[in-house]
């Protein structure tokens, strides 16, 4: 395998195991920061004990989370220099605003939080714990912005002279911050958090009702998990309801490799699962229009007519169109004869659109990994929608007093915190493995992004950084296990 | 606001953050003192709470600082980070293991034990500052990298930066000046770690000992910061003339300091403090060593940072290929990203507003051995 086949395998590696961390730290944010808001309201020891027991589970998943996010910050320039050269000057401001105003936040107030008990007044530290998890949360909103960004890179022109994209003008870079693509994955990532954080906290206090230890403790805790659980899962849909639709209008390939649809049509329909579609549901979620036009991967390769009317032109009109904004720059980059430059600039601006389509080798490239995306899409869904069940059940449970007959459900509890993480991890995949092969959507595509090593030096870091995240994520379970088993230091009254 | 201006501005906040950065990386030569076998181990839990509760802080800063970078010099991001590989992941794994040393160690199933999780802390109190001073220290002595924009358009080799060989940044090892910045950065860790620990801490055995850590560590810092400059001062730097064509000039760093006496004000005012802290630690009652410390570490680096960037300088000069060297006005974002994030910045006094706040609440009481007793959460 080559280095952009090792620097691939390696950052996704980073941020797929990043993403087993973060969603925790903000689902779980929110839970204890409205059981520490009970405890300062009716001033019930109770809550102070229950925060702080999620609070202690929190802080050794933050702590990885941590770790990991500083991997992925690196790599960016460790292993995709030409990326960073590249999108420096759109990708580095949310980066470094990310820092100035989320980093410091969560760092500062997290140990006021985790120490600060007999530090500082309950208000304060009430204040320090919901600042943490709005910390977390700016962050995730300026990350997803820069992702955002890649997946749709607005308010950005290309600069011959600096060879990258450059943010144009102030307003450039307030269509940047609210670029549709990043905000609706702002919602659905961090809602998703919360459907984590939730099914989380109702599966171990699942845990302690089988076992029938800190029963009040546990009732009280699943309630509050699965009211936030529920609320996350409501937001998952409505945001990933836009997040088809941006799809669709913005990276149609990724759509069409996560339905699987070869060839599209007006009225097309939303496959299940192989062999059982529902009619015209594809083009209902992805235009809104029951008759909309969806392009499948052929349409795609061959050129077609979008809903307005637009002429989208084929994947080889795209690439010839790609080589002669490359040539053109090289042109204008060597010449110092200003006619000539003149004449390269015009050929350049004329086709720069499609630049990064001059470096694939052949149409097919612009085709992602149908099957991972196509099976990746629909294990989300499924897996969320169970994990939804689950939730609305369990409050339902709640409700009725029934959770202490329904042991299965209390099991099926426990088995959805796996599959929310799973369900977490696929949505991921879909979104960045389907719109391979852009690192910035048909701008720049992954072989050109690379830094100038070799595969051996990449593969070494990767099976290193292998090694650490696998040791890391073993002591993580047996610690986060071990805190589970001791439980909550309540008072007698309340085991 | 002109370009050149907020390409300076910019260049200030990043001098700002690495001398943030070097000053808080007390955290990490105070855990030298974990492997200290006079202290004992309730003396070092208590030590190792003290630094617990500040390493996000510099851990925050390290990530800012990259972050910074990347921003507003992103030429550097890509040539440094992508060339260098050896030294930044090197770097990276050390504060890796930090993030999670304090979590970890205390903690039943953590497969390294303590003493495990200790070592790795004492390697990110060794190499941290050690390779961040060497870093810095390859903008004086220059690295082995070509930088053509062209590339990118050529399919079979479109990599902008490149390496000039397969040891990506150990070589920089090999370079004495750089090394001597590294290792004077490393004692100064030592150094500000141990004034920390004294303001902190409340435990006489503690106190007396890191007063000893200061006297054992004043002599090689002095050593090493003395030998760095003077070198720096007598050696060749990168000019870069006002068309952007660089060439060696002898004494280009002396001619620095003499052309901007305000950087040479902050630098020995700087280092005043930092003596004077020293004098406070090691040869006086007095524990407030560190508030003079801080400070002063923060002027004398960001005067290194001016030294490097300004007044016409290469700061991350090319040896292999001059006109490839990096300064402010080719390496940095566009005017209107600068600008924005300018405007941003607008918000770090509030942000070091209620830093301070926040720990002026937390360190109201210093550590002591029941007051970790009486603590909820510790490590």
């Amino acid at each position: 395998m080559d280095v952009v086949i090792w620097s691939r395998i390696q950052f996704a590696m980073t941020a797929a195991y990043h993403w087993l961390f973060v969603p925790l730290t903000l689902g779980l944010a929110l839970v204890m920061a409205v059981m520490e808001t009970l405890y300062v309201v009716k001033k019930d020891p109770f809550w102070k004990k229950t925060a702080q027991f999620w609070i202690k589970l929190f802080a050794i998943n933050f702590a990885v989370g941590i770790a990991t996010g500083i991997i992925l910050e690196f790599e960016f320039g460790t292993n995709w220099s030409n990326y960073s050269w590249f999108v420096g000057d759109m990708f580095g401001a949310p980066l470094a605003i990310e820092g100035i105003l989320a980093f410091f936040m969560e760092a500062t107030f997290f140990a006021v939080m985790f120490f600060g008990w007999e530090k500082v007044s309950p208000r304060f530290h009430l204040a320090s714990t919901w600042l943490t998890g709005i910390g977390a949360t700016i962050s995730a909103y300026w990350i997803l912005v820069a992702n955002g960004w890649m997946q749709n890179p607005v308010g950005t022109t290309f600069n011959p002279d600096t060879v990258r994209s450059e943010m144009a003008s102030a307003a450039a870079f307030w269509e940047v911050v609210t670029n549709p693509v990043a905000v609706s994955k702002f919602c659905h990532s961090v809602t998703s958090g919360w459907v984590t954080g939730g099914i989380f906290v109702v599966g171990v206090s699942a845990w302690y009702l089988l076992k029938n230890r800190h029963s009040e403790f546990a009732r009280k805790s699943m309630l509050i998990g699965a009211i936030v659980g529920l609320v996350g899962s409501g937001a998952v849909m409505l945001s990933g309801d836009s997040s088809g639709v941006h799809a669709a209008e913005f990276q149609p390939m990724k759509l069409a490799a996560a339905e699987g649809l070869e060839d599209g049509g007006n009225g097309a329909a939303f496959t299940i699962v192989p062999g059982i579609k529902i009619p015209k549901m594809l083009s209902i979620l992805a235009t809104h229009d029951i008759n909309g036009f969806v392009p499948g991967i052929n349409d795609i390769l061959k050129g077609y007519t979008d809903n307005e009317g637009n002429v989208i032109p084929s994947v080889e009109e795209k690439m010839r169109m790609g080589r002669l904004a490359l040539d053109a720059l090289a042109v204008y980059r060597s010449t110092d004869d200003p006619e000539q430059k003149a004449h390269a600039k015009e050929v350049l601006d004329a086709n720069v659109q499609y630049m990064g389509y001059g470096h694939l080798d052949k149409p097919e490239d612009v085709i992602p990994p149908v099957g991972i995306v196509f099976w990746s899409f629909r294990l989300m869904i499924g897996l969320g929608m169970l994990v939804a069940l689950v939730l609305l059940l369990v409050l339902y449970g709640l409700w009725k007093n029934k959770l202490g007959q329904w042991k299965w459900l209390l099991w099926a509890a426990i088995a959805c915190i796996p599959m929310a993480y799973l369900a977490g991890q696929c949505g991921w995949i879909v979104a960045e493995v389907g719109r391979q092969p852009w690192t910035i959507q048909g701008l720049l595509p992954v072989n050109v992004a690379i830094s100038s090593l070799s595969a051996a030096a990449v593969k070494t870091t990767f099976f290193v950084f292998l090694g650490i995240f696998a040791m890391f994520l073993i002591i993580e379970i047996r610690i986060l296990i071990g805190a589970i088993r001791k439980g909550p230091e309540l008072e007698p009254q309340n085991n | 606001m002109t370009y050149e201006f907020l390409q300076n501005y910019w260049w200030v906040l990043i001098a700002l953050l690495g001398g943030l950065l070097v000053a808080l990386m007390f955290v990490q030569g105070a855990n030298l003192h974990l492997g200290n076998r006079t202290l004992s181990d309730t003396q070092k839990r208590m030590i190792l709470n003290s630094t617990g509760r500040k390493w996000e802080l510099t851990f925050t800063t390290l990530v800012t600082f990259g972050g910074a970078f990347f921003a507003s010099f992103p030429l550097f991001y890509s040539t440094s980070f992508g060339g260098a590989y050896w030294v930044w992941v090197l770097l990276l794994i050390t504060f890796v293991f930090q993030a999670v040393a304090y979590e970890f160690q205390n903690k039943k199933g953590n497969l390294l034990g303590v003493k495990g999780f200790r070592i790795a802390l004492m390697a990110n109190g060794l190499l941290a500052p050690f390779l961040v001073g060497t870093a810095v220290g390859t903008f004086f002595t220059g690295s082995d990298f070509t930088v053509n924009k062209v590339a990118i358009t050529d399919p079979s080799s479109p990599v902008i930066s490149t390496w000039g060989n397969n040891w990506h940044g150990l070589e920089a090892l090999g370079q004495y000046h750089a090394v001597l910045l590294g290792c004077t950065i490393m004692f100064l860790a030592a150094i500000l770690g141990a004034l920390y620990v004294l303001n902190n801490v409340d435990d006489d055995g503690i106190q007396a000992q890191m007063r000893r850590s200061i006297k054992i560590a004043i002599g090689p810092f002095l050593l090493f910061f003395l030998s760095w400059t003077a070198i720096l001062l007598c050696k060749e730097g990168y000019a870069v003339s006002p068309d952007g064509a660089v060439t060696l000039e002898p004494f280009k760093y002396w001619h620095n300091l003499l052309d901007m006496p305000v950087v040479l004000c902050m630098l020995l005012v700087g280092v005043v403090l930092v003596l004077f802290s020293l004098y406070l630690g090691a040869f006086s009652k007095s524990r407030k060593g560190i508030w003079y410390a801080m400070p002063g570490t923060v002027l004398v680096v960001m005067s290194v940072f001016f030294l490097a960037g300004f007044n016409g300088t290469a700061y991350y000069p090319s040896c292999t290929d001059l006109q490839s060297s990096l300064y402010l006005d080719n390496s940095c974002s566009s005017y209107f990203t600068l600008k924005v994030m300018s405007c941003v910045s607008l918000l770090i006094p509030f942000v070091l507003a209620y830093i301070v706040y926040a720990w002026r609440q937390m360190d109201k009481k210093k550590i002591t051995a029941q007051e970790i007793e009486g603590t909820i959460h510790k490590y």
